[in-house]
C-alpha cells in the first residue's frame, strides 16, 4: 500500500506546476510531513484505518516536465499500526504482513503520466510480501515553495487501491474485505 | 476433612489448588492453541480470546493464593523419596511457580501493550501496566515457548506421579487425590 503512495507522490510532483526545475527531493519523514495510510472495509459495516510509522523515500520533480518525475519509496511493514496491539500483531505474522520474511514494502515508478490542473497517473511497482505488481496512484500537487526555514518543499496526495490475494494475504476478512485502500500524502524536501 | 496440610498428607485446600488449577492449566493451553487459528468469521473468534485471558488473569491470583498458603502450611513428609527425587521434585514444583508466573505475565503483555485493559468476565479488569509500543511480539514469542515448557514441566510431573503410584507403590499421587487421615 505504501508503495503505491510513494507512486502517488511521484506522479504528483510531475504534474506540479510552478515549483523549481527538476529537483530531488528527499521525503520529509524526519518530521512526519507525510504518511502512508490504509483503510480497509471490516465485515462490510464500517471502515477499518491504520498506517505504517516507518517508511523512507525520494522523489525528483520538475515542474517543468512533470511526466520525468520518480519516486521510490521504502516501508518497514514491521511498523504496521492500526491502534491494536493484537490486531498489529496479528498483521505482522504470516497471516498478513508476514514482517520477518518479507521485511520491507517498496514502491518504484515506472512512469508519471499528467493529466493537467496538478493531476497525475503514477504507474509504478508495489512489492509487499515479496510479490510485485504494478500499481497506478492517483495523484494531485498540493503546494509547493520556499519554507519558513530556508528550504524548499513540495507536497502531493495520492490513493491508489491494492486486492490482498494479490500479493498472497489469503486470510478470510469477508466479501467486502478484500481490497485494501492506500492514501498517501508526501512532503519532500529539496536536496 | 482436614483444611490444612499435615506431614501426613494434604489438605483440601491444598489439593484443590493442585487438581483446579492442573485442569485450568491445561483447558487454557487447548484455549490457546485452538483460538489462534480460528477463522475470522468463527463465532469464537472473539469469545476465545476473552475467556483465555479472563482465566489467565484468575489463574494468576490462585497461584499467589497458593503460594501464600504453601508458605502457611508444614509439607507433606518427602521422607520416603530418595535424594534425587527430593532435589528434582523441588526444582519441578519451584519451577512451576516461576514458569506458570512468567507464562501468564507474558500473555498480560501481550494485550496491555497498547494501554488496553484486560476484562476478567466483567467481574474486574486489570489495567495496562503501560502503553509499551511494540512489546506484542517479544511477549507473544515469550507466552508460546512457555506455554509449551509448562505443559513438559507437567507432563514430566505427572509421569513421575504415576511412576510413584505403579512402581513405587507409594502414596505420592494418592495422597494429591485423599486427604490425610484425621487423627
Amino acid at each position: 500500500m505504501t508503495l503505491r503512495l510513494t507512486s502517488l507522490a511521484l506522479m504528483a510532483a510531475l504534474v506540479l506546476p510552478g515549483a523549481a526545475s527538476a529537483a530531488d527531493y528527499a521525503i520529509d519523514t524526519k518530521g512526519a510531513h507525510a504518511s502512508i495510510n490504509f483503510r480497509i472495509q471490516h465485515l462490510g459495516f464500517s471502515w477499518l484505518a491504520g498506517r505504517f510509522d516507518q517508511f523512507s523515500g525520494t522523489f525528483s520533480y520538475d515542474d517543468k516536465a512533470p511526466d520525468a518525475s520518480k519516486v521510490n519509496v521504502e516501508i518497514d511493514t514491521n511498523s504496521v499500526n492500526s491502534n491494536h496491539a493484537e490486531r498489529d500483531k496479528h498483521l505482522r505474522g504470516a497471516d498478513f504482513l508476514d514482517v520477518t520474511k518479507f521485511p520491507k514494502a517498496t514502491f518504484v515508478s515506472k512512469s508519471v503520466t499528467p493529466a493537467g490542473d496538478g493531476k497525475a497517473t503514477i504507474t509504478g511497482d508495489l512489492t509487499l510480501r515479496g510479490v510485485t505488481k504494478e500499481v497506478k496512484i492517483d495523484a494531485a500537487y498540493v503546494g509547493g515553495g520556499a519554507d519558513p526555514w530556508g528550504g524548499t518543499r513540495v507536497g502531493f496526495t495520492g490513493t491508489t487501491k491494492i486486492t490482498l490475494a494479490d500479493y498472497g494475504i489469503n486470510f478470510n476478512l469477508g466479501p467486502a474485505s478484500k481490497e485494501v485502500e492506500l492514501a498517501l500524502e508526501v512532503e519532500g524536501v529539496k536536496q | 476433612m482436614l483444611i490444612r496440610n499435615t506431614t501426613a498428607g494434604y489438605g483440601v485446600v491444598s489439593r484443590l489448588f493442585h487438581w483446579l488449577m492442573a485442569l485450568a492449566i491445561f483447558g487454557t493451553f487447548g484455549l490457546g492453541l485452538w483460538m489462534v487459528d480460528l477463522d475470522y468469521y468463527s463465532p469464537y473468534y472473539h469469545s476465545a480470546p476473552y475467556v483465555h485471558k479472563a482465566i489467565g488473569i484468575l489463574l494468576l491470583i490462585a497461584l499467589a493464593a497458593r503460594f501464600v498458603w504453601r508458605v502457611a502450611n508444614v509439607k507433606p513428609s518427602d521422607a520416603h523419596f530418595t535424594p534425587f527425587e527430593r532435589v528434582s521434585s523441588h526444582i519441578a514444583h519451584a519451577g512451576f511457580y516461576v514458569l506458570i508466573f512468567a507464562l501468564i505475565v507474558s500473555g498480560y503483555l501481550i494485550s496491555t501493550a497498547d494501554g488496553r485493559a484486560v476484562d476478567v468476565f466483567g467481574w474486574f479488569s486489570v489495567p495496562s501496566p503501560g502503553e509499551n509500543k511494540g512489546l506484542e511480539d517479544p511477549a507473544g514469542v515469550v507466552h508460546t515457548y512457555l506455554a509449551y515448557v509448562v505443559i513438559a514441566f507437567a507432563v514430566v510431573h505427572a509421569v513421575a506421579a504415576l511412576k510413584h503410584h505403579f512402581v513405587d507403590r507409594d502414596s505420592t499421587l494418592t495422597r494429591m487425590w485423599s486427604g490425610p487421615p484425621k487423627t
